[in-house]
């Protein structure tokens, strides 16, 4: 006796977190059923293997009918076939574009093409998430990155409004994207210990800093290209190390400027002279693309602490001194027993 | 008289990509009703486009307003080939012909094709102006309703209930045509498609107009099918019960109770006496004798000429076409043992319990010998005529006198309904069916669907018959069934006699009645047990005692009935699900050898099944079974009977007795002790259930129950005492007892498996329950969550084990393993009660079984057993929203996005405003227009209601938050951040159930019958992840059409929602799969309960209710 055809079709779709999950991290259906045995809902329930099996099956393939449908979410919104709880659908966007820390890190700043894609075996490896995890995301990077590459206005709001991802989630992926575009070196050894939060952070500011749209937010223009002028401008900025005059105004300015704010403030106040010619020299070189990618790795290299930032607001990024900002890794939610 | 129907092409979206090069398509419309065709113009290069037609104005006959369907093309054109179909829509515009069902159809139609599937979706917006109001409902049947319900419709009231209609239309089926030859797959199955819709659209009209005929004006309980005979072509057949109803006006309609219908059945005014008659002190009329005189079934007199006896009803060897009429008696004392010539007759049966000593004598056919009082299969024992009995029989004399003048007119008093107003159900007589098996023969004129006529007729009167010799005029529950398998095919017919009060069944009877009002706190909640037969004369061998609630009148010891349990009845504890299932080997034959093979299992099939019932009721501890249906499938090599009930223990019923096993040779010592073992095992089971199912009747001494009524001497030799009073078990006292033991012989392996599986039955898990009937019995504290489902099974035999045996184990596997999924997948229901589980069998291919269940989980507040409404439904919304499900509950908020006091959070804001300067979708900008447009009809009603589940979800999130904050990493934001998206939902939620109500809500309007039928076929079957896959995404369309539909109508609920008919074809090697799928079901309007009281204490305008949930459809 074999089941030829087993199905179950509710009125209203149901969404089993947990399942949700497996099926995500990409675990086929049989390691999927084992890992369930083993969490004891068999004993929960009196039920037995051969239900867990159908029952995985049968949320595989509803998840699998959904993908199609998750790849433009504003579809999943309006599509009469599945119904699904307005909340159960946030819950299914946000899950299915969410990503591993580890698997972003691998990369982040990579062109988003055939080629990485091909490397993703090599991904799984190293991080331990399976190949259909990894393709997932990866997808889903490309995916968000060719949709919003040539639109207008806040990347944050163009990611938003055609994935309907949470803020938290769109900000991240603004960060991905502009990464991906500006192609910014992040994978080097020197780079490690940083974590995609700290990277989105950065990536934050500077696309609210350095980005064409930055300058003029009536513009029409793309928060993803940095502002070429911008960049031939920082030249300026060798003033800052060369004029002593300057340079103590600079101090002063920056000295009240992160008052109290900073954990390490008398190192910065003993070190920054040399800490602001290290940033200027990082500053007065991003005139070539080879170098503004590499701008990372030379912005840590010289033991320079604080990255500036032109305009308005002297913010800190975080350098050797350890994260600034208490931004936590995203993580995506834990599953809900 | 003619009317107008103006249809206009709105919008389409999300369409597929036709053109390859561009990703684009150049869509346009044709829009065609009868021969009439109209087109809109080519929309270039767009996936969302925007036609905004005129209203195209198509001026036709109500009779083709009846029967065709708006056919909505959606295609590709192409400047140098043909154009390209992308998909249909067929509207039924049926409801809007109802004086008071919906005005206009609106709203998004999944565009389907048969061989994509949904293609994308298009708004459409239809009307019908009907000329000449006055003379509206005279010349057709325009404005006759129907309801699949089968029970009077919650917001109408019954003035009269006329009676059975039943008609049948004949067609080819085109998929044999020539033609179908030549044509692609796509077009055979839109001629198809067209040609059901089609049928069924005539065979409504035909029904409506014999409704007219009867003075009636709604059909309820309408059940159509499809017989798809293959080459002798198509028929469409429906049967229903022709009322009167008045719609609800009161604000009693308005009544914030009624979680369980029960409550809602109270609201139906009525002002006759049920029992006019009890109190009389006598008939003045004299007994009209010969009214109930009838000869002893000559349906089937008519074909037993060879038989000795009157008895000789059993299968003959049946000449085609007329096939054997099934009357099972297995141990009827008027018997004698004829008819021997039948030696594998089910007369052995009989006869076998009617010889002394039977167990030496037992034929190797029958292996064990049961002795039930059930009738079940009625032998035609002869019923006196309307004789009095002692003390119930004048009066029951009387009632079915005047029952019979109301229903003697009518050629068949049958009765649909399952469950009815109150007093309208007197006695029940127990279940009555028929069967019969056809050769099918090519249907050469398709206006004179004779022959199927004639069958259908021959069997009703069998059913008229059987129930006439219960005692009973009326049958009521009644279905009929077919199950074809290449020429053969087995009709069935199967209600449960009763008798009924006629105060229903007249004209004018509402005002001669009124002075009888004082009198109908009469009927006893037990008065439906009682027999209507005469228990002198009865048609076969009862175990009769007084009724344990009034100790009046007689019952049997066993209730079977096909319809739901009487709201008034009292239940002692809860029901559960009895199945009894069952298979047969058959050899492969043909025409007529086949038949002949088939009318010779049937009753042993019958009775089997009927015996599995039993046992399997007496292990549940219960004594009544209620929505009882049998299935007798037939394939190629076998067949297969399923029995579905629900079991209850009726208070009124005697406690049943025990199960007893009995060993063939008693000298074995291992032997017995295996016996006694298994004995206890099925104690033990027994006293469990009782528990399980919290059956603990008060105890009842014998001397007010009085001495049992005097056995016929043949049965006692049967019977084995069980006196649970003394210790001592007297195993071979055979005289007497007040309970019926139950005796199951083990006299070899099979024997014994039988018991065997009737001890592998598992309970459902604690916290779950089951039944098939509309609500379960003992539970009536429902919560307003619920999850209707479909779930399709198909197994492979292997061919090795095609034993009788292995067949039973792997067909009872399969349900049970079926089951246990289904208990699984709903976990999260806990604690739940899976409701009007419907299985149907069937066999597609020689081993192949296919079961496919439908039915509807419904959540219920264990704790709080016993509380007033109000807090029962706020405690619900409590629940609900923890569950992060109150949009499911309320619906309406889906539209309130411009309320002003919506606590938008801002990034929705942002959202929303960002969505309307840029360059969003075309989609999202016409369903920005479409709000609109609506907006403005919404009244403030709709504000009300949306604010008030505005504050309803905003103190549910409040009291979510700290459950949130107990979720680990990241959750805990989830909700508020998430909120924007979802928010922007433009889907209104469509509830779908199975049964006549929706818990915690009110039905306020119903919007006309949904009755669909689709084809799917692939020849891409792996692609489409294989048979699984096909089959899921099917059914998922035919949901998401069906509310589509119903949304469109301004509804937001189907209820009595049935899947007819799931055919699935598949040929693996060919990568190829077809299937069939007919659903139908009533669109209806309902208002949650707690939006209602609002709604009624401030502005209770019933109107505006349907444009608020059009609004929500169409946002």
């Amino acid at each position: 006796m074999t089941s030829e055809l087993d199905i179950f079709v509710g009125n209203t779709t149901l969404i089993d977190e947990d399942m949700y999950r497996l099926w995500l991290d990409g675990y086929l259906v049989t390691n999927a059923v084992a890992l369930r045995v083993r969490s004891g809902i068999l004993e929960q329930m009196g039920s037995t293997a051969a239900v867990l099996q159908s029952d995985t099956m049968d949320r595989y393939r509803t998840f699998h009918m959904l993908e199609r449908l998750l790849h433009a979410p504003p579809k999943l919104l309006h599509q009469l076939i599945f119904q699904i709880l307005p909340s159960r659908q946030a819950l299914l966007i946000e899950r299915y574009y969410a990503f591993d820390e580890a698997f972003v890190r691998e990369v982040l700043g990579k062109k988003l093409s055939k080629g990485t894609k091909k490397d993703l075996d090599d991904i799984s490896t190293i991080t331990g998430i399976t190949l259909k995890s990894c393709r997932r995301q990866f997808d889903n990077f490309k995916r968000v990155f060719k949709v919003v590459e040539e639109m207008r206005g806040s990347l944050v709001d163009n990611i938003q409004q055609h994935f309907l991802l949470s803020d938290q989630l769109a900000r991240d992926y603004a960060a991905i994207v502009f990464f991906a575009n500006n192609r910014f070196e992040t994978g080097k050894k020197k780079l490690q210990y940083l974590s995609f939060g700290d990277f989105a952070f950065s990536a934050e500011l500077m696309i609210q800093n350095w980005t064409l749209g930055a300058v003029d937010s009536q513009m029409d223009d793309m928060h993803m290209d940095l502002d070429k002028e911008f960049l031939q401008d920082l030249k300026e900025l060798k003033l800052l190390v060369a004029d002593k005059d300057l340079l103590d105004l600079h101090k002063s300015l920056v000295c009240t400027a992160l008052w109290g704010k900073l954990g390490v403030f008398s190192e910065m106040k003993a070190n920054f002279k040399n800490l602001s010619r290290g940033l200027v020299n990082v500053a007065t070189k991003l005139t070539h693309n080879k170098d503004v990618r590499d701008l990372f790795r030379r912005a840590v290299l010289p033991k320079s602490v604080f990255s500036v930032c032109p305009l308005p607001r002297w913010l800190p990024t975080p350098g050797p001194l350890g994260p600034l900002h208490g931004h936590p890794p995203w993580l995506p939610p834990a599953p809900l027993s | 008289m003619p009317g107008k129907l103006k249809v206009k092409i709105v919008a389409g979206r999300h369409l597929p990509v036709m053109d390859r090069a561009s990703d684009l398509t150049d869509a346009f419309v044709e829009v065609k009703f009868g021969n009439t065709t109209f087109k809109t113009d080519v929309y270039l290069k767009s996936l969302n486009p925007q036609w905004n037609s005129e209203w195209f104005k198509f001026e036709v006959d109500d009779e083709d307003l009846q029967d065709e369907p708006l056919q909505i093309t959606v295609l590709d054109h192409d400047t140098y080939s043909a154009n390209d179909a992308i998909g249909k829509v067929y509207i039924d515009i049926d409801p809007l012909l109802y004086s008071e069902a919906a005005t206009v159809i609106s709203g998004w139609f999944p565009i389907y094709d048969t061989i994509h599937g949904i293609r994308g979706e298009i708004n459409v917006v239809v009307k019908v102006d009907l000329f000449n109001d006055l003379n509206r409902f005279r010349q057709s049947s325009c404005g006759v309703k129907f309801f699949c319900t089968t029970s009077i419709p919650k917001c109408y009231r019954a003035v009269i209930i006329h009676g059975f209609v039943e008609e049948l239309v004949v067609n080819e089926d085109p998929e044999y045509q020539w033609i179908d030859r030549i044509r692609t797959p796509r077009a055979s199955n839109e001629a198809r498609q067209r040609l059901i819709s089609l049928m069924s659209g005539e065979l409504q009209r035909k029904i409506g107009l014999k409704v007219l005929e009867m003075r009636g004006n709604a059909v309820v309980g309408y059940l159509q099918c499809f017989d798809l005979e293959g080459e002798s072509g198509l028929v469409v057949r429906a049967i229903g019960t022709a009322c009167t109803l008045d719609k609800l006006s009161s604000p009693a309609a308005f009544l914030p109770a009624c979680n369980s219908p029960s409550k809602e059945m109270k609201e139906i005014p009525f002002n006759e006496d049920p029992n006019p008659n009890t109190h009389s002190s006598g008939p003045s009329t004299p007994l009209k004798n010969q009214t109930y005189s009838f000869s002893p079934s000559k349906s089937y007199s008519r074909q037993s000429s060879s038989s000795d006896t009157d008895l000789s009803l059993t299968p003959k060897t049946a000449p085609y076409p007329q096939g054997p009429r099934i009357y099972l008696c297995p141990s009827s004392p008027s018997l004698s043992c004829g008819s021997l010539h039948l030696k594998k007759s089910c007369l052995l049966l009989s006869e076998s319990s009617l010889i002394p000593h039977h167990s030496s004598l037992v034929s190797p056919v029958l292996r064990k010998s049961v002795s039930f009082s059930e009738e079940l299969f009625l032998a035609a024992s002869g019923m006196g005529s309307g004789s009095a009995g002692k003390e119930g029989g004048p009066f029951k004399a009387l009632l079915r006198q005047q029952t019979q003048s109301a229903l003697e007119q009518r050629e068949f008093p049958f009765f649909t309904l399952t469950a009815f107003p109150p007093g309208f159900l007197v006695h029940v007589g127990g279940v009555v069916s028929a069967r019969s098996v056809k050769l099918l023969d090519r249907i050469h004129n398709p206006d004179e669907p004779e022959t199927r006529d004639a069958w259908w007729a021959e069997i009703r009167q069998e059913i008229k018959s059987h129930a006439k010799a219960l005692g009973c005029h009326a049958v009521v529950g009644y279905s009929e069934s077919t199950s074809i398998c290449e020429e053969v095919c087995i009709l069935s017919a199967s209600g449960t006699a009763a008798v009924l009060n006629p105060r229903f069944l007249q004209d004018g009877t509402v005002e001669g009645c009124l002075e009888q009002r004082l009198e109908e706190n009469l009927p006893t909640r037990c008065g439906f047990c009682h027999i209507p037969y005469d228990e002198l004369n009865m048609p076969f061998p009862a175990h009769l005692t007084y009724c344990y609630n009034c100790r009046k009148q007689k019952v049997p010891d066993v209730l079977f009935t096909t319809i739901d349990l009487p709201t008034d009845a009292t239940v002692i504890g809860k029901g559960c699900l009895i199945q009894a299932r069952l298979c047969r080997l058959k050899k492969k034959a043909q025409a007529e050898a086949n038949a002949t093979a088939i009318s010779n299992l049937l009753p042993f099939m019958e009775y089997e099944v009927h015996t599995q019932l039993m046992n399997k009721l007496k292990l549940k501890g219960m004594n009544a079974l209620f929505g009882l249906r049998i299935q007798i499938t037939v394939g190629e090599n076998m067949l297969m009977g399923l029995a579905s009930a629900t079991g209850v223990y009726l208070a009124a019923l005697p406690t049943p007795g025990g199960i007893q096993i009995a060993g063939k040779t008693p000298n074995d010592g291992s032997y017995e002790q295996h016996i006694s073992h298994m004995q206890k095992k099925i104690n033990d089971t027994i006293a469990k259930n009782k528990e399980l199912y919290e059956i603990n009747p008060p105890e009842i001494s014998e001397e007010i129950i009085g001495s049992p009524i005097p056995e016929p001497r043949q049965r006692s030799r049967l019977l084995r005492s069980q006196s649970e009073s003394s210790d001592e078990v007297t195993e071979l006292d055979l005289s007497h007892g007040k309970k019926d033991a139950f005796v199951l012989e083990i006299d070899d392996t099979d024997a014994m498996e039988d018991v065997h599986s009737l001890l592998t039955d598992v309970p459902p898990p604690s916290g779950f329950y089951s039944c098939n009937t509309e609500i379960m019995p003992g539970i009536n504290n429902w919560t307003s969550e619920i999850q209707m489902f479909t779930s399709v099974r198909v197994i492979r035999l292997s061919s090795l084990n095609l034993t009788n045996q292995a067949l039973n184990k792997n067909f009872n596997d399969l349900c049970e393993n079926l089951l246990k999924s289904l208990y699984f997948k709903l976990r999260s229901m806990i604690p739940c009660c899976l409701c009007h589980v419907n299985f149907t069998v069937s066999l597609p291919e020689d081993e192949l079984i296919q079961v496919t269940v439908t039915a509807v989980a419904i959540t219920f507040d264990k704790n709080q057993a016993l509380q007033t409404t109000k807090t029962h439904v706020e405690k619900s919304l409590q629940r609900a929203s923890t569950d992060n499900e109150e949009l499911l509950q309320f619906p309406l908020e889906l539209c309130s996005d411009s309320l002003p006091s919506h606590p938008l959070p801002p990034a929705k804001e942002h959202l929303e405003s960002a969505s309307s300067n840029s360059g969003i979708p075309a989609a999202q900008r016409a369903t920005s227009v479409d709000y609109s447009s609506f907006a403005d009809r919404c009244s403030s009603w709709i504000e009300l209601i949306k604010l008030k589940a505005q504050t309803i979800r905003r103190g549910s999130i409040k009291t979510t938050v700290t459950v949130e904050k107990a979720s680990p990493v990241g959750d805990g934001n989830f909700r508020n951040r998430s909120a924007p998206p979802c928010a922007n939902s433009t889907v209104g939620v469509v509830k779908m159930t199975p049964l006549s109500f929706i818990p915690g809500a009110k039905i306020t309007k119903y919007l006309g019958i949904i009755n669909m039928f689709f084809i799917r076929e692939t020849t891409s079957l792996r692609e489409e992840g294989g048979v699984s896959g096909f089959l899921h995404a099917f059914i998922a369309e035919v949901f998401a059409m069906v509310r589509a539909h119903v949304a469109a109508l301004g509804g937001n609920a189907v209820v009595s929602y049935i899947m007819k008919q799931c055919v699935f074809m598949e040929n693996p090697n060919k990568n190829q799969a077809q299937c069939l799928i007919n659903v139908s079901g009533d669109a209806v309007v309902f208002v949650r309960e707690s939006d209602l009281e609002v709604v009624s204490t401030q502005q209770p305008t019933a109107n505006c209710q349907s444009s608020c949930t059009e609004g929500e459809v169409t946002t």
